[in-house]
Formats: C-alpha cells, structure tokens, sequence
C-alpha cells in the first residue's frame, strides 16, 4: 500500500491578501460599498458632492478681483460668456475693495499698525499661556498685555492705563506687606481695599496733574470708528480673559457649604443662563446707564464687553462645576486629609483636574463666545456682520451677498475651528489616562 | 495623659469669629450678605435717582395704551388698536412657534445625521463630520442673515406665478414666494366653533374647539393603544408567544381621529393667487421660514453631536451581549442601545432646546414679530420704557427656560437609571 499522506515540509511563503480585499481597491470595497444600501448611498452622495461642487467652483473662480461695483462685475462676466444676471460668478471686487473695513471698521488708515501691533503682541502674550514650551518669563508680559493693547487701539493718555495698571501693583503690596504683618485675612482685605480706594479716590487727581507735567499720549481714537473683525475679537478676548476666573470663582461659590454664598451663585447664574444675550445687551445698550450713579456715562463697547463676559461666565462656570462634580470624592478627602486649607486645596489639587476634564466644554464656551460676538450688530455695533449690512446698502454693491457673508462665515469657521483643535490638542497633552 | 482642654469653655472672643472655623463661615456669608445688600441698595438708589430725574418712575400703564403697530405673523387676531399688553402676547406667541417648530426639526435632523456620522459608509461619515463642523463653527446670526438673504433675493415673488415663471409645488398646494411660503390650511365645515377666554380684554383667546376634541380622541386612542399592548405583554409574559398587535394599535389611534375629522367636515383650503398676492391658506412669513431653518440647520449640527456622543457611550459589551442572544441588530438597536443611549442624550438635549428657544430672539435680526421685536423692539422705542420692557422681557425668558428645564428635568428623572 502506497502511503499517500501528504506532509508538507517547508513553509509556503505568505501571500499578500487578496487585491479585492487589500490596499485601495479593499478599503474602498470595505469602507464605501460593503453592500447594495451602502453603495447606493454612496451613489447619491456623491452625486450630491458633484452637484454642489459643480455649482459652487465655477462661480468662486471667477475673473472679477478687480472691479469696482457689481454692474462692473456682471458685464465682466457677461463678456466671457457667463450669466451676466444672476450667478454666473462671484464678485470678488467687493472683498478686496472693502477688506480692511471687515477688518478694522472706521479706524483711520494711517493708523492700522496700532490694531495691527496689538493683535501681534496678542500672539505673544498668548503663547506662554498656549504652549508650554514657551518661556514663563512672558508671562509677565501677558499680565501687562490688557493695558498695552487698549493703550494701543483707543489711544489717549498713557497715564490712564499705567494709573489703573498701578492700582493692581498697590493690590499686590497690600496683600505682600497686609500678609506678614498682620495675617492672611489681613492681607486679603488690604489687597482688596487698598487699589479700590486708588481707583475711585486717587486716580483721576494723579492722572490729571501726571497729564500736566508730562503729557504722554497718542491720538485717542473715538469709539464708534472701531469695528470689524478688530471689535469682534476684542470682545471675544476680553470676554474669554475674564470668563474663566469668574466663572471658576462662580463654580466653586455654586459648590461651597456656604448658603448664602450658593444662593447669590446659583441665582446669578440661573438668572443669566435663562435669558437670551439679546436681552442682556439690550440692558448694556438701554439700560446700565440706569443703573449706574447719575452722570456716568461710559462707553457703549466696554459696556457690551461687561454684559458679554457676565453672560459668558455663567455658562463657563457651569461647565467648571460639572468638572468638579465628576473628580472622585477622595480627591478632596486626600486633600483635607494632608491639612490643606481651602484655597490651598482648591489651587493644588482640586482646580487642575477639574478644569482639565472641562477643557472641552470651556472651549466650546469659549467658541460660542467669539460666535455671540455677531449679537452686537443688532444694537448698531459695527462688528463684520453690520459693516455688511453696510456695504450691501451701498449703491455699487448693491445686491451682493455670498461673497460677503461667504468671507465673513470663512474668518469665523478659521478662528472657531481651530480653537476646537487646539482644545484637542490640549485634552491629549494632558491625557494622564490609562 | 494629657487632657486637651475644649477651647469653648476659656469664653468667647471676638478673634474667634475670623479665626475659629466654627465661626468663620458665618462671619464670611454675613460680611458677603452685607455688601450684596449694599451694592443693590447701591443699584435701586441709582436707579430711583435716574429715573427722577428723567421723570419715568416706574409704571407698567403703558401696557394698556393702543400699540399702534402691526404684526404681519400672527396667531391670534390683532390690530394696531390693540394694546402693548396684546403685541407682546401676540410676540411671546410667535416665540413659543418659532421654538417649536425649530426643536421638533432639529431634534428629527440631529438625530438622523448624528447616527449618519456613525455610519460604516466613510464617504456619508466624512460629509456629516463636515455639516456638523461647518454649522457650529459659524455664528447662527450670519445663518439666519444668509437662509433669510437666499429667501428674499432666490425665492420668485408672487407676480411670477401669474405670468408662469414660477409655479406651486406639491399639486398646486404649496407656494414658496420671497415673501413668505403658503400651505394649505385645514378648515372643517361643520366646525365647531372657538371657545373664547377672557371676553374682550387684551389677553382674549380663543381656542379651537375642533382641535381639542381632535387632541382628545387622539389620547383616547392612545390610551386604548397602550391597553392593547400591556395586554399582549401579558400574553406574552404567560405563553412565550407575542400576539401580533401593531395593526391592532395603528388602527386604534388612526380611525377615530378620521371619523372625527370626516364629521367636522375636513377639508383644505388653498392658498389662491388674487390680485398681486397669494389668498387664503396658512402664511408664513419669510423671516419665519428663515428663522426656523437656520436654527433648526444650526442646533441640528450640535443635536448631533450630542447624539453621537450617546450612542458611542453605551459600551460596546451591551450590543455584543444582545447579540449573543440572537436579538436581531434593528431591535438590538431599538431594545438595548437607545434606551441606554437616550439617558446620555437627553440632559445635553434639553439644553439643546433651551439654545434654541433663547437663540430665537434674534428674530428682532430679520424682522420677525417675536417677544423680543415687540415688546422689547417697537413698544420700547414707542413708549420709552426701557426699564419695564427690558425687565418684562428677561423675566418672560427666564420663564420659559425655567419651564423647559423643568419639563425636560422631571422627564429625565423619569428615564433615569435607578442605581442602588
């Protein structure tokens, strides 16, 4: 009998898989048309892709940089041989007549760099803040930034922003010198007495006789020519700078043992979140005059700026809150277990993580924020979206419309989309998971 | 051994109130209480002394002067005769509208492209990450600008249907104009009539009869439906066999309402094109349309999210466990994943709506008639009011919001884990 078991004794080479299976061909089979629903999906998506794409690429390229009103425009076109009516192409005249006005608003020309030289330094303060493997040194750079930058856009007296800048060197003074001779609580007190007496008492005789002797200062710059993209991120930076510590201070008031203390927090921010930021600007634009001692009249953006970085910080501390509810109860009994008192635990160990596992949500705060910015049109600010209201009323661009709104969307969709970005980028540097 | 000694019995000092932790809390809250107390005292005194000497003390009197104004979008009748009191009842109207109309579609489109995001197909996930990163990434006023620009310079006016450049869609029912769209609306021939609240004053109302006892006979046969399937739980429960119910279920709820709709005499009237404008029907204005499309796009992209985020959260063991069972994946996905993910969706969602309903004040942007365009729009700047409005109307919000949540909460309480 013959043996005819078959023992193989060398091993076959392996073999790459199949091509309908593998590479482009596979991934495509797998990922695109797996089955008959799915390819048909595929089918009408595409197809959708290929319509849009195909209505929206000829009309963005389109030869008309260079003109100056929509009629020149459309002639433009018309002699190409596109439709000289309706869409037959953008209208690109209009951005690259009017984009430094969606930039800087009314501000006079010759004096962009100043907005200009304030946005780059906004890049330096920042980046300390950003990226940690900036030197810390900035930082000090960053807490004088607020001052240099208003200095900068709305010009005026330097003595202005040094004095009150100075009320916060005193604050710190009081609490140094308040502290070591008289206990903690004292020199909280002292830090907080002290510049609010500067401020409301000594400010305006030394600015005044600082502005007699030596009359520092640049050409001061009224509110109303401020406008564009330029207001819309000075709101959203002041109004995300100060959101955050408020809303930290809220979140924890709102998570105190102290009643009364959580009352005030809870019905602040119950009362913000549950009205429009309409409504709340309303009151900045009608009403905090009322409100305030007779005679005061303050300007119409810092008032905006106030309403807005309120009605942001209720929204931030309630995401803050939800961080410090979702740490593990032992945190804080290690906490209070190694002797630490609250601020020290809060500052040392509760606050960093919280506020790690809200990044996300403070971000998208944060982005809503910077969005929200576009309400102040409706009181007759001239952010982006009133300035095309603007141009779209003037008579050589009448009836131009995708191409303004078209810009303004893409700005926004560049600084909104990239700040989700950097929060993703922040959420996996700081990843300490398992 | 040493015995400490309780620090009560050395009498009280006044140094224990800042340093004793006992203490010091009060001591805190009080000082806080105190200069909250203050500061308002601070704002009433400014206040009061500003409006004396702006001579507007505080008077709610101009609620029942004539409004003098029109409102094109309206549900109940309205005249510029009417009073403040009504335009603003007529504005809070279209809110609520406006709202719900926007929840209802943005809930339906969020959670159609959220599970589409999901999707295995990558081309139809990719194009959705790309909806929901666009929307939300883009203020919604310059949506609602944009929807409402496209509305009134795309959409064909109302003389372009006589001369036949346009024509209605849907069977000569519907009519997309740039000044708004027309749809048949129901009418009954043997109505039953309104049932008017509150007389003749500003706040008179009337309700349809018809609808209540349509809305009636609808929960009638939804009870009757629920009766059914309790039942056929209970059959299954003793025999292991599910009785086939769901004609049974359809019909209960179906028939009864199209009895009561043939006997009120249902029938549709359509809009009709009369001199340069449509007649008859149900209009909505197009700061409506736009209104409710670009905040129904704009939450959608944000529903979506949340959506998906549910879903992704129920751990993947559960739909590995069903099926294990043999559950089939369409009742995998209705029986295990959505009731867990529905739990995570649900808080984010209610915020959603809440969004979406303060969101809706920037009807005042296109000119829609909302609580905002009129009491805080044309009765502030016809009265001079500025204190009264703005507070009656961060007050009505504040209601609104407070009754959503409320609503919202008491049903998330209802769907919610109870865990030992």
């Amino acid at each position: 009998m013959v043996d005819q078991s078959f023992v193989r004794t060398e091993i076959v080479p392996e073999k790459s898989a199949p091509l309908s299976e593998a590479g482009i061909v596979g991934w495509f089979k797998k990922n695109m048309f797996s089955d008959i629903p799915n390819t048909i999906l595929t089918g009408v998506v595409l197809y959708i892709i290929f319509m849009v794409l195909g209505n929206i690429l000829p009309w963005v390229f389109s030869p008309t940089w260079n003109s100056v009103s929509l009629t020149e425009c459309r002639s433009i076109l018309a002699e190409i041989g596109r439709d000289g009516h309706g869409n037959g192409g953008a209208c690109w005249g209009v951005i690259r007549e009017r984009w430094l006005q969606l930039m800087f608003g009314f501000y006079p020309s010759e004096l962009y760099w100043r907005p200009v030289l304030s946005f780059l330094l906004l890049g330096v303060a920042l980046a300390p803040v950003l990226f940690d493997r900036v030197s810390r040194k900035i930082l000090f750079f960053t807490a004088v930034y607020p001052f240099i930058c208003f200095w900068l856009i709305w010009g005026g007296s330097i003595w202005f922003p040094v004095s009150v800048f100075t009320g916060f060197i005193i604050s710190y003074f009081g609490f140094v010198i308040g502290s070591k001779s008289a206990g903690s609580l004292a020199g909280v007190l002292a830090a907080m007495a002290l510049p609010i007496i500067w401020w409301f008492v000594l400010l305006s005789p030394v600015n005044s006789a600082l502005n007699s002797i030596i009359p520092l200062g640049s050409e001061a710059i009224d509110s109303d020519r401020l406008g564009g993209f330029m207001l819309a991120i000075l709101i959203g930076v002041t109004g995300i700078a100060l959101s955050l510590p408020i809303g930290i201070l809220l979140a924890l008031g709102r998570q105190s043992d102290l009643p009364i203390l959580k009352g005030v927090c809870v019905c602040f921010i119950e009362f913000i979140r549950g009205v429009p930021l309409i409504t709340l600007l309303f009151v900045a634009s009608t009403l905090l005059n009322v409100f305030l001692p007779p005679g005061s009249n303050f300007d119409l953006i810092l008032r905006v700026m106030i309403m807005v970085t309120l009605f942001a910080s209720a929204y931030m501390a309630e995401v803050i809150r939800g961080g410090l509810a979702a740490l593990p109860k032992g945190q804080y009994e290690a906490a209070d277990s190694l002797g630490l008192d609250y601020w020290k635990a809060q500052r040392l160990i509760i606050l960093p993580q919280a506020l790690k596992i809200s990044i996300p949500g403070i971000v998208s705060t944060f982005i809503g924020l910077f969005k929200d910015t576009t309400l102040v049109s409706i009181i007759g600010l001239l952010d982006p979206l009133g300035l095309s209201t603007n141009i779209r009323a003037d008579m050589a661009w009448n009836g131009i419309l995708w191409e303004l709104y078209g810009f303004v969307a893409l700005i926004f969709f560049i600084f909104c989309f990239s700040m989700s970005r950097y929060s993703m980028y922040l959420e996996r540097k700081l990843a300490t998971g398992h | 051994m040493t015995a400490i000694p309780d620090p009560s019995k050395q009498g009280f000092k006044f140094s224990q109130l800042l340093y004793d932790t006992r203490y010091r809390s009060m001591t805190i809250q009080i000082i806080a209480l105190i200069g909250i107390l203050l500061f308002f005292g601070w704002l009433i005194n400014n206040t009061a002394s500003n409006l004396a000497t702006l001579g507007k003390p505080i008077q709610f009197k101009f609620l029942g002067e004539p409004a003098s104004y029109d409102i094109n979008q309206r549900l109940l009748d309205y005249t510029s005769r009417d009073t403040h009191l009504r335009a603003s009842l007529i504005g809070l109207l279209n809110t609520l509208i406006l709202a719900f109309m926007g929840c209802v579609t943005a809930t339906v489109l969020g959670v159609a492209i959220g599970v589409m995001r999901l999707s295995k197909n990558w081309l139809v996930a990719r194009v959705m990450t790309l909806y929901i990163e666009t929307f939300r990434n883009i203020p919604v006023l310059l949506w609602i600008i944009i929807v409402f620009s496209i509305m009134i310079e795309t959409m064909p006016t109302p003389s372009a249907f006589r001369s036949g450049e346009a024509s209605m869609m849907l069977y000569d029912s519907i009519a997309i104009t740039n000044r708004g769209v027309y749809v048949p609306e129901p009418l009954f021939s043997r109505s039953l009539g309104d049932w008017n609240l509150f007389g003749t004053s500003s706040l008179r109302f009337g309700i349809s009869l018809d609808l209540v006892v349509i809305l009636i006979t609808l929960f009638v046969g939804i009870f009757a439906s629920r009766k059914v399937k309790k039942n056929a739980d209970k059959i299954q429960n003793e025999t292991g066999m599910r009785p086939t119910t769901w004609w049974k279920r359809l019909s209960l709820i179906i028939f009864p309402v199209a009895i009561i709709l043939w006997i009120l005499g249902l029938y549709l009237g359509y809009p009709e094109l009369k001199g340069f404008n449509f007649k008859g029907g149900t209009y909505m204005r197009n700061s409506l349309i736009a209104l409710w499309v670009a905040l129904s796009l704009y939450t959608a992209a944000f529903i979506a999210e949340n959506v998906r985020a549910g879903i992704q959260a129920v751990s993947k063991g559960q739909s590995e466990a069903a099926h294990a069972l043999g559950i089939s994946s369409s009742r995998t996905m209705s029986l295990v994943i959505l009731p867990q993910a529905l739990r995570i969706i649900i808080p984010p969602l209610i915020s959603q709506y809440l969004n979406l309903t303060k969101n809706s004040s920037l009807a005042i942007a296109v000119g829609y008639m909302d609580l905002t365009g009129t009491l805080m729009g044309i009765t502030l700047n016809q009265t001079g009011r500025e204190l009264e409005t703005v507070l009656m109307g961060m007050a009505v919000y504040l209601a609104i919001s407070l009754a959503i949540s409320s609503v919202m909460n008491w049903y998330n309480n209802s769907v919610k884990l109870v865990e030992r």
